[in-house]
């Protein structure tokens, strides 16, 4: 009997690592997606941010194809509503005279979305501020990622003088908060999308720089570091193949949570008047008349009129910064090993 | 520890040099001089421009005087030298009256407290209040009942609460409390009445709520899962006991100390739910100061809200040497 047991724990054992041996290895990249596509919360802002991109890029195509453009005024048809809204009830057969008179009033031109004060179409105007929202956000996210990296990883690597000296600016730096920085820098310099651009790069990368400096003062006591340099590694190339990718995945996390933040930010300097000047639209500035109460209300009726100007940026904003963040709380899940073994 | 305390706060003098040492090199580059962009007003002859900026000490180089008696009677380290006797120089656009005046000065025969900065001092205290309040028991609840649909709302609304831009917010709740159901004045003039300060510090507080949530969930968690919690349970402790004496008192140490460098952010931060709401705070004064270009205002409240930010990070490294005595400062 005991015997008995004894065969069926090895036998069972046997089994065991031979399902092992014959399993395919898993590489840290595979063991990533694979928990990444679990990960359904994650995968639907991803699916969100894409699809914002893809709108954004397919800006001129769509806007086309319904007759608007993001430039172009029309006095006559100020404030209009969404169309979208009253299209759908005349279809249905319950309104049949509010969309009729909107799409006369507009010129035969559908506004999805609505106009604005000076009879913009909305629609064409946010997919037109995507283009430049993301494409600042996620340039300015790149060029903090690249300096943040390059002088965390020099001020970790080499320590001493060069570490204080460092540090002591990245300390000054983070006292001042990021946004008064901006505000003084684009009160001066009256932004274009480039130097708004260039202005959150070069601002915004002390976070990652002490992050990355953190990381290669742990990565260089490891042995395969003292390993590397005993077969006569250079101090760049351990740097290089040893350091920076042992700290890519949380950069990675770090980066996609910039550039929500950035997209914020943006919207605040646009708020105040001091980001991306009008006419060329930015999901910020579109917003920035929003304060204006007696702007948004009919002078008349008391009524709100301007509220689907809010709505969609306002909505738009919120929904992509979301998603950043989602994402980045999802990829460092996936990219954590040491996280997933204490699941 | 005093020693190392004795260190911290000395860092404070470089860290400072260098904030004010940016932000005079940035003004500088701004073009027009002082006296020539008001445009409201008659424009200064030159004449008098030369007595203005001699009396204001502007027609000295920017940062060292080789010609001068002293090398350092320039510009800058004047400047430095009046600011740490208190003394932030004239405002641009408010004439005759100091920067520090117009920041801290309140109304005649008020309180102190009624100062522009004390208003947005009280603010700030007031939507910290309510992030405490609200964001320390959710996120004690959220890692007790973890992974149940509670934890998940919990985590989804202090999600939303760092995703969505507080103008956006606070101007969806004037219209809702103001226009749809006219609880609150959409300009509220009045700020005597304590119940108009609840909208601007709700908005206010709410990313501080989201944070302080999460911050609590993650500490407690942690908590949580360490051995002496186990040995408490096997001790036979209840519930209750364990989660206030044991898992509490040690969560709850990285939630307190950030509570100063949160207040420092709400105050530094407030700028744009104070100027939507028309209230009457130093953060106000800054973006009017923007769109008036009173550089010299910019200037002096940069300054005063980098210390107050530098001396809230040195609360944090204090309170932890006593609050925590497993962390030996060195």
């Amino acid at each position: 009997m005991a015997v008995d047991q004894a065969q069926t724990n090895v036998a069972f054992k046997g089994a065991q690592s031979a399902d092992l041996l014959a399993r395919k290895p898993q590489t840290y990249l595979g063991m990533a997606l694979a928990s990444l596509r679990r990960d359904r919360l994650t995968l639907a802002a991803f699916g969100f941010v894409l699809l914002i991109g893809l709108l954004a890029l397919g800006a001129g195509v769509i806007t086309s194809a319904i007759g608007v453009n993001p430039t172009q005024t029309n006095p006559a048809n100020q404030f209009q509503q969404p169309y979208l809204w009253p299209y759908i009830q005349w279809m249905l057969g319950f309104d049949p005279v509010t969309a009729p008179t909107m799409l006369y009033k507009s010129g035969g031109v559908p506004h999805w979305l609505g106009t604005d004060q000076l009879g913009r179409d909305q629609l064409a105007r946010l997919l037109y501020g995507a283009r430049v929202s993301l494409s600042i956000a996620l340039v300015a996210a790149a060029l903090s990622m690249v300096l943040g990296v390059a002088v965390g990883a020099v001020a970790g690597y080499f320590g001493g003088r060069v570490d204080d000296i460092v540090m002591w600016f990245i300390t000054t730096m983070t006292t001042i908060p990021e946004i008064y920085l901006l505000i003084i820098v684009s009160s001066i310099f009256r932004p274009t999308p480039l130097t708004l651009t260039l202005f959150l790069g070069f601002l915004g990368w002390f976070g990652t720089a002490r992050f990355m400096r953190g990381n290669v003062f742990k990565v260089r006591t490891l042995e395969y570091t003292t390993a590397a340099r005993a077969l006569g590694a250079s101090n760049f190339r351990i740097m290089l193949r040893h350091v920076i990718p042992n700290s890519l995945p949380i950069i990675v996390v770090i980066t996609a949570v910039d550039v929500g933040a950035l997209i914020l930010v943006e919207s605040v300097l646009s708020f105040l008047g001091l980001g991306v000047q009008p006419p060329t639209p930015t999901w910020g500035n579109m917003l920035n008349r929003a304060n204006d109460f007696v702007f948004l209300r009919d002078p008349v009726t008391r009524e709100f009129m301007g509220l689907h100007l809010l709505f969609w940026p306002g909505l738009l904003i919120t929904l992509t910064v979301l998603s950043f963040y989602l994402i980045g709380d999802g990829l460092r899940d996936a990219l954590d090993p040491m996280l997933k073994n204490r699941k | 520890m005093t020693t190392y305390l004795i260190r911290r706060v000395l860092w404070i003098i470089p860290v400072m040099l260098l904030v004010a040492l940016i932000t005079f090199t940035l003004m500088h580059q701004a073009p027009g001089g002082p006296w020539d962009r008001d445009l409201n007003r008659r424009q200064v002859d030159a004449s008098t421009q030369e007595m203005l900026n001699r009396q204001f000490g502007l027609d000295k180089p920017l940062f060292f005087n080789f010609e001068g008696e002293h090398i350092l009677d320039s510009q800058f380290f004047n400047y430095i030298g009046n600011a740490v006797q208190g003394d932030l120089g004239p405002s641009y656009r408010q004439r005759g009256r100091m920067v520090q005046d117009v920041l801290f000065e309140p109304p005649k025969n008020k309180p102190i407290w009624d100062s522009k900065f004390g208003y947005s001092m009280r603010l700030g205290l007031l939507a910290l209040t309510m992030a405490a309040i609200f964001g320390i028991p959710l996120g004690i609840l959220a890692a007790l009942k973890r992974n149940t649909i509670f934890d998940y709302s919990a985590l989804f609304i202090s999600t939303i609460g760092i995703s969505v831009p507080s103008f956006v917010l606070a101007i969806f709740l004037i219209i809702v409390l103001a226009g749809q159901l006219g609880i609150l004045k959409i300009i509220q003039r009045d700020w005597s009445n304590p119940a108009a300060w609840l909208v601007p510090a709700t908005v206010l507080g709410f990313g501080t709520f989201a944070y302080i949530t999460r911050l609590t969930r993650s500490s407690m968690l942690e908590v949580m899962g360490q051995d002496y919690i186990r040995t408490a349970r096997a001790k036979g402790l209840g519930g209750r006991v364990i989660i206030t004496r044991h898992m509490l008192r040690n969560a709850l140490i990285p939630v307190m100390t950030i509570m100063g460098p949160a207040l420092a952010g709400l105050v530094t931060g407030s700028f744009i739910i104070e100027s939507m709401f028309g209230f009457p705070g130093s953060g106000r004064e800054y973006v009017l100061a923007i769109s008036n270009r009173d550089y010299s205002m910019i200037m002096g409240t940069t300054l005063i809200y980098a210390l107050l930010i530098v001396l809230a990070n040195l609360t944090v490294d204090i309170m932890y040497g006593f609050l925590d005595p497993r962390i030996k400062v060195n």
